[in-house]
């Protein structure tokens, strides 16, 4: 957003007042509101802007309640002998491995699948299209995906992939899922990414003679790289942490994976059943605090790519 | 438009016609996930409505798929009460997070907290179920009584899990609010709550009810983080420490041994849900879209302030 002039002065106007204000002493602290001024509010105002101070205290609060309590107890169980051991007596003893490496085949199955398809999808939509129907019916179906609730994928994966492909619970009909899943997540920011490239990008490569194909993979794509690369990421984040459509489709069983036809259990799925059976909470503890690390890493990365999105635009 | 038709003939030119088929093709992979989903859910769910009928199913209070008797209105009550006591816990908490993010806190703070409520939605929703097991669940029997198990641990777990949606959309709302409006406002002399409650809640009033429809979607489609907290009694519950099933967990307790009918009636679960967030889904986009038209008339002067948050508003819509 640029601001307007008039804005900035409006602004700086507003800070010269709040300074003096503390000047005179008549002011109570120093913390100054986003958009509007300080000032002139009763008291009973003045506590339900408190009770609004309260409300996103508590929300953050919770935020780290939950990641300090699950990182808490599950840090000490993680042993080297943890994360590189099979488990055995379904879970109750040994490591989570095959676990681990079932979660990274099915999320890369499934991005590799829905990457091309999202950011293909926003591409058409932002550069090729030609018929307003055409994207309203595209666009339409893309945001229904994206309200769908995770249990409906995994039935329709079910019955899709596993029985109707006869696919089988197996690395496959997870991925596949699992790209269903993402993919309105991937089309909605790759297409946010695209349409911020400046116009004059595509403008100078189709003066140069570029075909439009050209001008999007070599003008358009390059800069609009680290929006997609944040889609991409918060798409793993989603993959990771789903439990509802992986355990219908990808199976949940124990043993390291061998082909893409085999069945594997994702860390979440462990952990769902870990701690729903009551098997061992220890380990539940253990699978949950690598599964908040894991995620709470691809969220940092997002949100570095973004900001560098962010700071190459402007 | 870019790319204007430039000289014919051009070999490339013809490539690039190519691609843009194949891209057109890819578009409308979404689409078609859209029908086969609803194509195969439909027809593998529907053969119950047939058999006991639609009202028996809708309206039955029984469910005993051992019996062959299957009725869902104690999923559907459930999932209804479950909800309700997310939104009821979860809007005002939203709202005020919002509000808070758009008008009170510093940039530096808000840019802070901003992406930590966004990383709130990240968590996995198996944790949040996690936690309310662990930490929830034992504080509600032993302060509240009752099995713990219930409407009300999973209302509060739903309740945290649709903030983010919740906070997200009605943030860029009041964002979309055009910086006159608090101006004209305050210069009549309305303080700065009364400008809140007063102004900026009703002109973005059409994106926060987007927002919350959309939570909703969120709260009924749940379906791990509920299972682990509410206690899956097959009752209508009668209080809010009683233990409640949902229809999202119905489906995903029971699916992975159901055959035959039983496992038809699980389908025919997902189709009623299914129904539910279409519609869901189909209001939320309704009122996004006339959001902008509905609530800001025309201004008047035109200055370069009201073109910049013109900007933003659309900046918002994207979203």
């Amino acid at each position: 957003m640029t601001s307007a002039p008039w804005e900035d002065g409006s602004d700086g106007r507003e800070e010269r007042g709040g300074r003096e204000r503390d000047r005179q002493g008549r002011s109570h602290g120093s913390r100054r509101g986003g958009g509007l001024p300080r000032g002139g509010d009763s008291l009973a105002e003045r506590s339900a802007i408190g009770l609004l101070w309260a409300a996103a205290i508590s929300a953050v609060a919770v935020l780290g309640f939950i990641v300090v309590y699950v990182l808490w107890h599950g840090l000490p169980q993680l042993t080297p002998e943890f994360l590189l051991q099979s488990p055995s007596a379904m879970g109750r003893e040994g490591g989570i491995l095959p676990t681990i490496i079932g979660t990274v085949a099915v999320t890369a199955v499934g991005l590799i699948i829905a990457i091309p398809l999202g950011v293909g999808t926003a591409i058409y939509l932002t550069e090729y299209t030609r018929s307003e129907a055409v994207t309203a019916i595209i666009r339409f179906g893309a945001e229904c995906l994206a309200g769908i609730p995770s249990i409906i994928f995994g039935l329709f994966g079910f019955l899709f992939f596993v029985i109707y492909l006869k696919m089988g619970w197996s690395l496959l009909s997870g991925g596949l899922t699992l790209a269903a899943m993402v993919l309105p997540t991937i089309i909605r920011t790759t297409e946010e990414a695209i349409k911020a490239v400046p116009l004059s990008h595509r403008e100078v490569s189709l003066s140069l003679g570029a075909t439009r194909w050209q001008t999007v993979t070599r003008a358009v794509l390059p800069t609009a790289m680290p929006g997609i690369i944040t889609g991409v990421m918060l798409s793993i984040g989603r993959a990771v942490g789903e439990t509802a459509a992986v355990i219908f489709t990808a199976g949940s069983s124990l043993r390291l994976p061998t082909s893409i036809f085999s069945p594997v259990r994702t860390m979440s799925v462990h952990f769902y059943i870990l701690a729903r059976e009551g098997i061992s909470m220890p380990r539940a503890y253990g699978t949950a605090a690598v599964l908040v690390l894991l995620i709470l890493a691809i969220n940092f990365a997002a949100y570095w790519a973004m900001n560098r999105f962010v700071a190459r635009r402007t | 438009m870019p790319g204007r038709r430039r000289i014919p003939r051009d070999p490339r030119e013809k490539a690039d016609r190519l691609i843009g088929n194949i891209l057109l093709a890819i578009a409308f992979s979404a689409v078609s996930i859209l029908l086969l989903l609803t194509l195969f859910i439909f027809k593998e769910g529907l053969p119950i409505f047939s058999k006991i009928g639609l009202k028996g199913f809708l309206l039955g209070l029984k469910w005993a798929p051992g019996k062959g008797v299957f009725g869902i209105l104690p999923m559907i009550a459930g999932s209804v009460y479950v909800t309700g006591g997310a939104l009821i816990m979860g809007v005002p908490l939203g709202l005020a997070c919002a509000l808070f993010l758009s008008e009170i806190a510093p940039l530096r703070l808000s840019r802070v907290m901003k992406p930590a409520i966004e990383l709130l939605a990240a968590i996995p929703s198996v944790v949040y179920g996690f936690i309310g097991l662990v930490v929830l669940v034992p504080l509600i029997r032993s302060v509240l009584g009752g099995p713990g198990f219930s409407v009300l641990a999973s209302s509060v777990v739903l309740a945290i899990m649709i903030l983010p949606t919740i906070i997200s959309i009605s943030y860029d709302a009041m964002k979309a609010v055009p910086v006159s409006f608090r101006e004209g406002s305050l210069a009549l002399g309305a303080s700065k709550w009364q400008t809140m409650i007063g102004v900026l809640l009703p002109a973005a009033r059409s994106g926060i009810v987007a927002g919350v429809i959309l939570g909703m979607g969120r709260a009924v489609g749940e379906t791990m983080a509920v299972i682990m907290v509410a206690g899956n009694a097959t009752t209508v519950p009668l209080t809010p420490l009683d233990p409640v099933r949902t229809l999202t967990s119905n489906i995903a307790l029971e699916m992975g041994y159901a055959a035959g009918d039983h496992r038809t009636a699980l389908f025919a679960t997902g189709v009623v849900l299914f129904i539910i967030i279409m519609i869901l889904n189909v209001l939320a986009t309704r009122i996004t879209r006339s959001r902008i038209r509905a609530s800001f008339p025309k201004p008047h002067r035109v200055s370069s302030e009201t073109a910049s948050a013109t900007g933003s508003a659309e900046g918002g819509e994207r979203r």
